[in-house]
């Protein structure tokens, strides 16, 4: 079983404050699959900084905004 | 599903289809005789370039399919394909090891040539595993 990455983030929540933005329309935006924002927004895979990077731009947030690290991980 | 999924379990079917195949024609062909004095190298060069031209047609035709959305491939795409090279080539080696034990050997050329081959099947079958888990479940971030 994989490992799920100990990132959260709050991309879910971003999509909805964003007129309930769809995965899909976001994955146009960043040029990427539907089914990577999926597994990005589910844990399951810890996107390379450069698709942290468009993702924080998309929303117009600080990539703290989207990305959160537990203290003492 | 991704267009790189379903290249996975395409890359899967085709091969089991091709060695599949490939022992069938060779058991009917030795018709009860021993496996190592039947001919064989016709068959293995049609098992692997049908399954390359076999694949490469499938692929194709499912990228007909869905638009340019559908063909997409991406940085997490590229990361599970490195990743499953990597756990097919190690049966690419011990195929290689395998045979270059029976020419030590000075077994039949026959025997040398499908363990070469069982390598690359077992290559083919567990890196599209590899793949199609990746895609389902994530991949791994060590």
């Amino acid at each position: 079983m994989v490992k799920p990455t100990r990132v959260t983030n709050r991309i879910r929540a971003l999509r909805d404050e964003h007129g309930d933005m769809t995965q899909g329309q976001l994955a146009d935006a960043l040029g990427v699959t539907r089914q990577t924002v999926n597994a990005i927004e589910q844990g399951k895979y810890s996107p390379s900084l450069e698709v942290a990077f468009q993702i924080a731009r998309v929303f117009g947030v600080g990539l703290d905004d989207v990305f959160q690290y537990p203290d003492g991980a | 599903m991704s267009f790189e999924h379903r290249g996975a379990w395409i890359q899967l079917a085709v091969t089991i289809g091709a060695y599949a195949t490939y022992l069938t024609l060779l058991v009917r062909r030795a018709d009860g005789a021993p496996l190592s004095a039947t001919p064989y190298g016709d068959l293995i060069a049609w098992m692997i370039g049908g399954s390359i031209v076999v694949g490469v047609v499938l692929t194709i035709i499912i990228g007909m399919f869905g638009g340019e959305r559908a063909r997409r491939t991406d940085v997490r795409d590229r990361a599970i394909n490195r990743l499953s090279d990597q756990v097919g080539a190690s049966f690419i080696i011990i195929g290689a090891v395998a045979a270059m034990i029976l020419a030590i050997l000075e077994v039949e050329h026959f025997w040398i040539a499908n363990a070469i081959l069982v390598g690359f099947v077992a290559s083919g079958i567990l890196s599209s595993i590899a793949r199609i888990v990746m895609h389902r479940t994530g991949v791994p971030s060590w």
